[in-house]
């Protein structure tokens, strides 16, 4: 047996630089101590990324929350062995034992005595007697339960000299209005710091010092900024149906609405949301209330694209206004649920039958999932078309370090080609489909505005200019051409890539979008490092901008990191822009967790080698 | 034959309380087979909305996909349509609902469309309480991929080409009784007496208002082996009650007759009259609605009148709680909370 109190394999010393990571048990109410742990170092004013790693399954299961300290701001997943594990979970307690780095620690729950044969020497074990301590202190069998990971934190807060105050008052900010709860839980976190500094040397060699780097950045996850955007924007309507890893988007919007949205005089709602029967009815209820002039969406994943394809047909082709939020997650057909990646591009894009194509935009952080969202709305209404929000399992539902949301009061939501009754009475005659204003964008009218003028007949058939049903060939062609027109017209609406140039000049460009942005800078470093300078492009939306073929155009490899396995995004910017695909090189990670930026970096490098004796043989 | 309808219109022809007259209220030129049951429906209707002087620019016309739901063209030109896709338009009429309640939502469905693919959609629809009128033409068969059975063909019964159906049929009015509709009738679309007061007390009623209309197809279930067709329909009909719709600016309640009679007042003051043929037939019971249905089936009868109502029940927007104006017109100061809220909302991510 060891003796649990000892930390005696020599460290190297870090500080606001390595990885802490909680095993915990699905359902035991670990993930806000865990939360506390993160959002103190940002207190501290040190950039910190906190990512769950959990299982499809409610309780019982292993589940992580991997926190990484960086004072460069490299904040995507690092890899590689943890410098510290807190082994809280005896299902999966070899393979965390496992996970910790050479010199590392493992920090675990010592009521009970590790079997001899799980002992690796080269590394350090920091046993503390939580259960012990929470069964002498704690009567309440629940506190038991849920104290065990507070104590936790507290033996942390001493151990990496976190300092305790920061607590404290996280503490009572979480349950601020609750307050018998504050007394209990810093009781517990005080458990923790003094068992720690009474039989630790603390602090340890891997230790958090406080900074200023932090700024007016909040802590929060893609899917709050997501919902919140919804509100922002004006979406007044939704229907929905619960899918990992986008059920949080509906919640958080109609937790915000039950905070911003009641009418204090009448206690009535200005929103209305509807938890469907299923997907298709979802979509099906987002398209109906946009049809009828209010800011609609819904919310979904992977497969619940597949079971929506037919009626985004319809919403591009009838022209009907739709705003999709898709937090994609590993597939394809159930695939991993709880495992994020970036491979519902071209699914999206493409989505239905017939030569259909959906403007996309790619947040990549809680800021820009609010920005996006609130936007689509207006782009949507404007151009009359589905507008799709390409988030993921990691940006949606771990917590980022981000820039706080932005609303600017002087921003007036553009509801895009409406016709009043005024203008109705004003006009000779009204084509629902007319190209008056040779954009590819044609007025709209809403039912229940004139008597006499601009009602119209919606419908997924072909129809002419004056949306009457006709299958002649000319009406079909012109229409499906105006609508090229429109998609042609929508690229300069969105959103353009974000171009930033090294400081040396290189023929390498890296593209990449979404949540892949969260490697990338640390990716730059290293290849930077080795002594290649890379440009960088952001894709932001599609259709692309000319921003984006001028930017190939100007590098001579191009690199397009990305989240799946078929390199959707390279297909996409290849078919759409008449590139040769092998102009892109594709840099691809599809295990269903974040891509790193070692693995990003060794992939350009191990490509560049490649590269080199044919050179020489040219 | 004419593709074009005239604009004359003779200066004798009747108006409503809006000045408006049938014409008004008419589409364009059925496309629809000569005969076809789902064309009376359409005169039905508008005769009903032009009786109640509904301003034709405040009703939506919604329909999935079918020879049923291309019938919406064929009536109120001047109101907006929405040929949604097949089965999924009870979806598309709630968020269209939601969106503006002050609207009528009429909507055309099939037995294709609400009985096999829509079948989940119109049980969920019905137990929302949406404020709309839900029309089946149910002719029990498939007519624009020629003659298919559907779901609601009866067991037994044998389509044009000879095949039977094998299976159990669906009844789309026990379907409703039972998921809590609360306006559900049946009625037989080639008797225009019984289907005018009906549906304009469907559009009265505030809820969920659903009306099976037995429509035979002229062209692929009009043959001795249906149970669908004209002279099937005629031979076994039974009406449980004659219903006259009396609008409320028309006639005082202290003047309706007593005996035989039974006078429901809807919401807005309007009087159902229904005159009991079974003097056991009970509107309010809906457990006996689901049986007489059943019984007169076994008797090889299709029990048509309104089945049952309740005027009492409320609609989806009151069981939500939401705002008297409706969603589209809410203006953006209600809506969003500012600058101010979101700086508050930032802080306490930090």
């Amino acid at each position: 047996m060891i003796n649990n109190n000892a930390a005696t394999i020599n460290t190297t010393s870090k500080v606001n630089d390595f990885v802490v990571k909680f095993a915990n048990t699905n359902g035991t109410g670990s993930a806000s101590a865990n939360n506390m742990f993160a959002k103190a170092i940002m207190r501290m004013g040190i950039p910190v990324s906190a990512k769950n790693i959990f299982p499809s399954n409610i309780q019982g299961s292993p589940t992580w929350y991997e926190v990484r300290l960086n004072e460069n701001e490299f904040l995507g997943r690092r890899g590689g062995k943890t410098e510290i594990i807190v082994a809280m979970n005896a299902q999966s307690f070899i393979a965390d034992i496992e996970d910790v780095a050479p010199g590392g620690y493992l920090l675990f729950d010592s009521s009970k005595q590790i079997p001899e044969q799980l002992l690796r020497d080269d590394i350090n074990y920091l046993g503390i007697p939580i259960s012990a301590i929470c069964l002498k202190e704690f009567q309440n069998p629940r506190q038991r339960q849920l104290f065990k990971n507070v104590i936790y934190v507290g033996a942390l807060a001493a151990l990496l000299d976190i300092e305790f105050g920061v607590l404290k008052t996280l503490v009572g900010d979480q349950f601020k209005g609750k307050e018998k709860l504050i007394t209990p839980n810093v009781y517990a976190l005080e458990l923790g710091f003094q068992y720690a500094n009474n039989n630790f040397s603390c602090p340890l060699n891997y230790k958090v010092e406080r900074r200023d780097l932090i700024g007016n950045r909040i802590m929060v996850d893609g899917n709050t900024g997501s919902g919140l955007g919804a509100v922002y924007g004006g979406a007044t309507v939704v229907g929905w149906y619960p899918i990992t890893p986008s059920t949080s988007v509906v919640e958080k919007f109609a937790s915000y609405c039950q905070r911003l949205r009641i009418d204090p005089a009448t206690g009535k709602k200005n929103f209305a949301i509807v938890q469907a029967e299923d997907e298709l009815a979802a979509i099906g209820m987002a398209i109906g209330a946009g049809w009828n002039g209010a800011r609609a969406f819904t919310a979904t994943s992977g497969p619940g694209i597949s079971l929506m394809a037919e009626f985004l047909g319809l919403a591009y082709f009838a022209e009907i206004p739709l705003v999709l939020i898709n937090i994609q997650r590993a597939g394809p057909s159930t695939g991993m649920p709880t495992r994020t990646q970036q491979s519902d591009v071209l699914a999206c894009a493409y989505a239905s039958h017939g030569d259909t194509k959906h403007v996309l935009l790619f947040p990549e952080s809680p800021s820009e999932c609010f920005e996006h969202s609130a936007l689509a709305f207006d782009l949507s209404d404007r151009l009359q078309t589905p507008v799709i929000i390409m988030s993921d399992l990691d940006l949606g539902m771990n917590d980022h370090l981000s820039a706080p949301f932005i609303w600017n009061d002087k921003q007036k939501y553009d509801l895009g080609k409406v016709l009043s009754i005024r203008e109705l009475d004003n006009m000779e005659s009204f084509g629902r489909y007319r190209d008056v204003d040779g954009d590819g964008i044609c007025y709209r009218t809403f039912a229940g505005t004139h008597p006499n003028k601009g009602a119209f007949f919606t419908r997924g058939t072909s129809r002419n200019e004056d949306a009457i049903y006709s299958e002649k060939s000319a009406d079909y062609v012109k229409n499906m051409e105006r609508l090229e027109r429109k998609f042609s017209t929508a690229a300069t609406l969105i959103p353009k890539a974000e171009i930033s140039s090294g400081l040396q000049n290189t023929q390498i460009g890296l593209i990449y979008y979404g949540s892949t942005a969260q490697a990338i800078s640390e990716a730059k470093h290293i290849l930077h490092k080795q002594g290649i300078p890379v440009d960088l492009m952001r894709i932001k939306g599609f259709p692309f901008g000319s921003e984006i073929e001028k930017f190939i155009d100007q590098h001579e490899q191009i690199f397009v990191i990305e989240q799946n396995r078929d390199a959707q995004m390279r297909t996409l910017i290849s078919t759409e822009l008449n590139i040769d695909p092998n102009r892109l090189t594709p840099v691809l990670c599809f295990d269903g967790l974040s891509i790193t930026a070692k693995q990003i970096s060794s992939d350009i490098i191990h490509e560049i080698e490649q590269q080199i004796p044919n050179q020489e043989v040219v | 034959m004419s593709f074009a309808k005239s604009k004359f219109r003779h200066k004798a022809l009747p108006v409503n309380d809006l000045g408006l007259t049938y014409r008004d209220y008419e589409g364009a030129i059925s496309t629809l087979c000569a005969g076809c049951g789902h064309d009376s429906i359409s005169s039905a209707i508008i005769h009903a909305c032009a009786e109640l002087s509904i301003e034709p620019h405040k009703i939506a016309k919604m329909s999935g996909i079918g020879c049923s739901s291309k019938a919406p063209t064929y009536f109120l030109s001047n109101s907006h349509g929405f040929n949604t896709v097949h089965g999924r338009m009870p979806s598309v009429t709630t968020g269209a609902n939601m969106a503006n309640k002050d609207l009528t939502y009429l909507a055309m469905s099939g037995d294709g469309d609400s009985a096999s693919i829509g079948l989940g959609q119109f049980a969920h629809v019905v137990r929302r309480q949406l404020n709309m009128v839900y029309m089946v033409a149910n002719n029990g068969v498939y007519g624009l991929t020629k003659g298919q059975l559907a779901a609601t063909s009866d067991r037994g019964v044998k389509n044009k080409v000879g095949d039977t159906s094998l299976f159990n049929d669906i009844d789309l009015c026990t379907m409703a009784l039972q998921l809590g509709a609360s306006f559900v009738a049946r009625c037989f679309s080639g008797d225009k007496a019984q289907l005018v007061p009906i549906i304009k007390a469907a559009i009265a009623h505030q809820g969920f208002a659903f009306i099976d209309i037995i429509s035979p197809c002229v062209t692929f279930n009009n043959h001795p082996g249906s149970t669908r067709s004209y002279d099937y329909v005629q031979e076994h009909v039974t009406t449980g009650a004659v219903t006259d719709f009396v609008p409320t600016r028309e006639e005082i309640t202290a003047q309706i007759p007593e005996g035989e009679f039974e006078d429901i007042c809807l919401h807005d003051g309007s009087i159902l009259r229904i005159h009991k043929l079974d003097k056991d037939y009970d509107t309010s019971n809906r457990l006996k609605a689901m049986t007489d249905v059943e019984e007169h089936k076994q008797r090889g009868e299709i029990l048509t009148g309104l089945l049952y109502l309740d005027p009492t029940a409320s609609t989806f927007h009151e069981l939500n709680n939401t705002a008297d104006t409706p969603m589209n017109q809410v203006k953006q100061d209600l809506l969003c909370p500012g600058e101010r809220v979101l700086g508050t909302i930032n802080d306490s991510f930090r």
